[in-house]
């Protein structure tokens, strides 16, 4: 089998393990530490695409969408994390409203 | 009960996307028509070709992304960033910090120069740039430019600003935006690749510094009701 599709597997997993974590856990650090390996899990399925090819070098086009992704993903983590300071300051809670009666939010 | 569900759910839409890239159709994808073009691109090296040619609208919209972010960052925060307040001044982290800082420094010259012919670029090159400016912040330094405010607005605007200039220059001209002349191609990319590096450092910089100065502290306690 070829090794690309170990890598998009792999990818595969990243990307749902990190949906679970989003869905799951009404913790909003836990969230975006969550979004962050979906977006790992993205961005290593691109990698492995252009990997894919037979011969030559790999596909320019997925790795440059995946040096954008990253950055636009720095970003928004960085957002992420000042918008639920903010809340954790205004509230003293790291939930959003409605989440933080769920048990599961550890 | 409801992890069950929520887990079996996951696998089963792990399990579809699993053959979804195991079906995917093969091939050369955009390999040879990036290659063909090579010559028009300005740049020898095909990633930046795609980013900073062909695909060049991607990465002025993420540039403005970025800018977008901080301004997000600014807006959340409740005061400025006082970096004598927050230093963790360890005598280690300070030698570490005189000594990297500088190297850092050249090493962004040096990705950014080479992103024309062999990996490395803008982005790499502010990656390296804003760690700099983390590490100077944590030892109690004040970013370049933050005694004059316009001076910072300045550094974090250039990349995008240069960008969108040359983009509606381009237009002016009579050309599409972004739609380089081949002689001109190579010049203009390092421009708006300098510019790229010198913002994305002091943005991602100022990203970390914004984010650390929203003050969680003993006000927590002051406004919690329930």
């Amino acid at each position: 089998m070829n090794v690309m599709y170990l890598y998009a597997v792999v990818a595969v997993l990243l990307f749902v393990i990190g949906l679970h974590g989003v869905i799951a856990y009404s913790h909003l650090l836990r969230k975006i530490v969550a979004l962050n390996i979906m977006g790992s899990g993205t961005f290593l399925l691109l990698v492995s695409i252009a990997y894919g090819r037979p011969e030559g070098g790999p596909d320019p086009v997925p790795h440059a969408m995946v040096l954008t992704g990253i950055v636009v993903a720095v970003s928004a983590t960085a957002f992420g994390l000042a918008l639920v300071r903010r809340l954790y300051s205004e509230t003293g809670k790291p939930y959003l409203p409605n989440g933080d009666t769920e048990k599961s939010g550890r | 009960m409801m992890r069950w569900v929520i887990g079996s759910v996951m696998i089963a839409f792990g399990g579809i996307l699993v053959w979804g890239v195991m079906s995917l159709p093969g091939g050369d994808g955009l390999t040879v028509k990036v290659e063909e073009r090579m010559e028009m691109s300005g740049v020898t090296h095909p990633v930046t070709a795609v980013l900073l040619n062909f695909r060049g609208y991607d990465t002025l919209l993420e540039i403005g992304v970025l800018l977008l972010a901080l301004f997000g960052v600014y807006s959340l925060r409740r005061s400025r960033p006082d970096p004598t307040g927050v230093s963790v001044s360890h005598p280690f982290l300070l030698a570490l910090t005189r000594l990297l800082v500088p190297v850092m420094i050249l090493m962004g010259g040096y990705l950014f120069w080479s992103g024309a012919y062999a990996p490395g670029g803008a982005f790499q090159a502010g990656a390296v740039l804003g760690a700099a400016g983390v590490l100077l912040y944590l030892n109690g330094f004040d970013l370049p430019g933050r005694k004059k405010e316009w001076l910072l607005r300045l550094y974090l605007a250039i990349g995008f600003v240069f960008f969108l200039g040359i983009g509606g220059g381009l237009v002016a001209a009579g050309n599409r935006l972004l739609e380089y002349p081949p002689d001109l191609a190579g010049s203009l990319i390092i421009i708006i690749e300098a510019g790229l590096t010198l913002s994305i450092g002091f943005i991602l910089a100022e990203l970390y510094i914004s984010n650390s100065s929203l003050e969680i502290g003993p006000d927590v306690f002051v406004t919690e009701k329930g």
